[in-house]
């Protein structure tokens, strides 16, 4: 029997359809549009003023905090202008724009393809170093690196467990990056146990990746501690809480942390950025992003530098289909749709989504037939139905007591309504008004 | 690229599920318990129907048209379904004006009183019913003797239900051990050859449209499972301690309204509690009650009775039966 979480969970589409494309390099765009609060927590700061030279992997904005990351150039060249810009969350967001000049990197860079197995750093060099490279969760969450790696007195780490589920339909990032940089992901893996000092690491992989998972359970024989843990196919596996379930039987508590439990998750990504920034001294500057849709030319995986616009990405793919009614970014159950095509590809972007037309708007939602059903496919035990009629109705102490705050927000019960009723943008209002109204009630 | 983009939140993808959908599976997982009606009462059984099925959707349709002024929702397939629920709920012999009046009360005031689908509490097939049952007591509890019982005894053109037989007798001072020598063997009770209200005889159709209903994913096992296994137990119990006063649970699995109620009224999504807990709690409640009114209450039959009450405390249910929060402590 393969390990799954239990509770709710829906089943759509895969729809992988860039699953055998090799990760390709896209080439260097003319500018790139920097945004400086690519992260949760706070924004950083910038470094650079208008006219400076920077090369690629150079820090232009500074960390503007504990929760906070640090932000390099993904390119070299001149720092055109500091503007607001569009970003993926719709909103105009500061950001250092640099007009692209050659590519000449950072000396300190290492850019070797061959793989360095061994490192020496102790626990707090490699979070510091983690922390300079600005690493941030890549499987879209992008909560700082260092700050799950600093693990809070009176708590102790037990177990790492690697995120290679990438249960989002359409997206494959991750899944190629499992198949090409296999090696790189699990020496990640190794100096993330160190950081950590626990001995012991799972990778869990749905069984739709049967190839990511033999190839990884032939690469663990040489690297002590590290198991793989085929998982078996169910929406929202990659969320961090049904994970850690599926993987040790263990249940973060309502309103904890995985650290209450003694785990620590990190995704694939994010082992490969460590390997990178701790061995090659490689700052996180670019990533990987999937372009698909079922009208999109070539759907494929690209290697691409953050700040590039979104619309150089699409014309590698063979451009925005004649259909194209939406494009998100990120994956189609929890992506955020766009508003143009110029957004910049940031840290946090696993993919463009392109869809078309008839596949774009909302079905007009109908009276609530009362099913049932997003009760029993919401994986947090919550009851949406019960949320969305009280926010309706501007309950709020009741939204708080019916657990709104612990929704994950992975859509399942919108997915599976069959009245299409707008159950998450209600519960994501009522988790909102209640964290001010908490907020308010501290002061 | 000049052309403008939807912007909406996720998820951006939905299911195939759809209220449609479920509606004509329903309908579908109907259809061999209308057949097996139509073999045995054969085009009364097609009129009732019809009637009852024709003048649900007429009165939805007029009541939102002139009533409630919105969105016409006749094709969802809900009002098809308590037609065919209240027909299935009635004697093959029911006059038409009855049917007419019984769809007026299931859809005007069970359903659209409320709201429409949806909102309504109560089952709206067994409003009708039951309003019927209380109107027309006589009508509504003479049983035509199917075709081949009528070929075999041209003279018994109605015949008790061995419901009716053995309320009857009980409160003749009989033995219920004697009575039972009296209904159709089980077998026959099962494959649908007896008497009773139109959809209900065939406990072997019904399970065929369970069946349908499980594999479409529409229902859970929850309401069914729970409700016959109540039922079963209880009657078993109170057959175990005194077998001259109380029948058998087989007896009662396969007689009235059991298998119907079990499988068509009380899963009804409208009128069910939301959490599997929740569920259970409601088909156990269901059981206990319907045993209770055969077994001690003046009705032969307690099915439509014991789903009505179950349902006006779906509300309490959804309150204190809650699903289990991920991380609940303890």
């Amino acid at each position: 029997m393969l390990k799954t979480f239990l509770k709710g969970g829906v089943h759509p589409a895969a729809n992988k359809l860039s699953a055998d494309k090799t990760i390709e390099i896209l080439p260097l765009p003319k500018i790139v549009v920097i945004p400086i609060s690519q992260h949760i927590g706070a924004p950083a700061k910038v470094l650079v003023t208008k006219g400076d030279k920077v090369k690629v992997g150079q820090r232009i904005a500074e960390s503007g905090g504990f929760v906070s990351a640090n932000i390099h150039s993904s390119v070299s060249g001149t720092v055109f202008k500091i503007d607001n810009v569009i970003d993926t969350s719709g909103y105009k967001k500061p950001c250092v724009i640099i007009n692209v000049e050659g590519d000449e990197w950072d000396e300190n860079i290492d850019k070797s393809k061959e793989l360095k197995k061994d490192f020496t750093l102790s626990s707090e060099e490699i979070i510091k170093k983690i922390n300079e490279a600005g690493i941030v969760g890549l499987g879209g969450a992008t909560f700082p690196s260092h700050v799950k790696l600093s693990i809070p007195k009176g708590k102790k780490a037990e177990v790492l467990i690697i995120n290679g589920v990438e249960c989002e339909p359409y997206l494959t990032a991750d899944h190629r990056l499992m198949l090409e940089k296999g090696e790189e992901i699990l020496v990640g893996t190794k100096i993330l146990m160190k950081a950590l000092n626990v001995d012991k690491a799972f990778i869990g992989i749905e069984n739709n990746k049967p190839d990511a998972i033999n190839y990884f359970i032939e690469l663990v024989k040489n690297f002590e501690g590290i198991q793989v843990v085929p998982l078996k196919v169910k929406y929202p596996q990659g969320g961090e809480k049904q994970l850690i379930k599926a993987v040790t039987k263990r249940e973060v508590p309502s309103g904890g942390l995985p650290i209450d439990v003694g785990a620590v998750v990190h995704n694939v990504g994010t082992a490969f950025a460590v390997y990178e920034a701790i061995q090659k001294n490689k700052p996180l500057f670019e990533r990987v992003v999937t372009v698909t849709g079922k009208s999109v030319k070539t759907p494929l995986n690209l290697l691409v530098r953050i700040g590039t616009s979104t619309i150089d990405l699409i014309n590698i793919a063979g451009g925005v289909p004649e259909n194209t009614g939406k494009i998100v970014s990120g994956g189609p159950m929890m992506g955020k749709a766009i508003v143009n095509t110029d957004v910049p590809i940031t840290k946090g972007s696993s993919g463009v989504l392109l869809f078309e037309e008839k596949e774009s708007k909302r079905q007009e939602s109908q009276n609530c037939i009362r099913c049932g059903k997003c009760v029993s496919v919401c994986p947090m035990g919550i009851e949406p139905y019960l949320l969305m009629n009280l926010v309706e109705n501007e309950m709020w102490d009741e939204v708080e007591k019916y657990h709104a705050l612990d929704c994950i927000e992975c859509g399942s019960c919108m997915f599976t309504c069959p009245s299409q009723r707008p159950l998450l943008d209600y519960i994501r209002l009522g988790k909102s008004t209640v964290n001010n109204i908490k907020r308010s009630r501290k002061k | 690229m000049n052309r403008l983009i939807t912007i909406s939140q996720s998820p951006h993808v939905s299911g195939d599920f759809t209220v449609k959908k479920i509606m004509y599976s329903v309908i579908i997982a109907l259809l061999p318990a209308l057949a097996v009606s139509i073999y045995y009462f054969g085009l009364d059984a097609v009129r009732v129907t019809l009637i009852a099925v024709a003048s649900a959707v007429f009165f939805e349709y007029i009541i939102q048209k002139f009533l409630i002024k919105g969105k016409q929702t006749i094709t969802d397939g809900s009002a098809i379904i308590t037609g065919v629920l209240l027909a299935f709920n009635v004697p093959s012999n029911l006059p038409i004006w009855m049917i007419v009046i019984g769809a007026l009360v299931a859809i005007g005031v069970g359903k659209m009183s409320f709201g429409g689908l949806g909102k309504n509490p109560f089952n709206p097939a067994l409003v009708g019913r039951v309003f019927l049952l209380i109107s027309f007591p006589v009508d509504m509890t003479i049983w035509p003797t199917n075709r081949f019982a009528l070929l075999a005894n041209p003279d018994a053109v109605t015949g008790a239900t061995p419901l009716a037989i053995l309320k009857e007798g009980v409160k003749n001072g009989e033995k219920v051990t004697d009575l039972l020598s009296q209904v159709p063997p089980y077998l026959d009770m099962f494959f649908g050859n007896t008497g009773g209200s139109l959809g209900e005889i065939s406990a072997f159709a019904l399970i065929i449209g369970l069946i349908y209903m499980l594999m479409k994913k529409v229902i859970t096992w929850h309401i069914p499972v729970t409700m016959l296994g109540t039922i079963f137990i209880f009657s078993a119990i109170l057959n175990f301690a005194n077998p001259e006063k109380f029948a058998d649970p087989v007896f009662h699995i396969l007689t009235g309204g059991v298998m119907l109620g079990a499988i068509f009224m009380a899963t009804d999504m409208v009128t069910s509690p939301m959490s599997k807990k929740g569920m259970i709690i409601f088909a156990a409640g269901i059981g206990i009650i319907t045993i209770i009114i055969r077994n001690f209450g003046a009705y032969p039959e307690g099915v439509s009775f014991a789903i009505l009450i179950m349902n006006a405390f779906v509300p309490l249910i959804n309150k204190y039966f809650k699903p289990k929060l991920f991380g609940e402590k303890g």
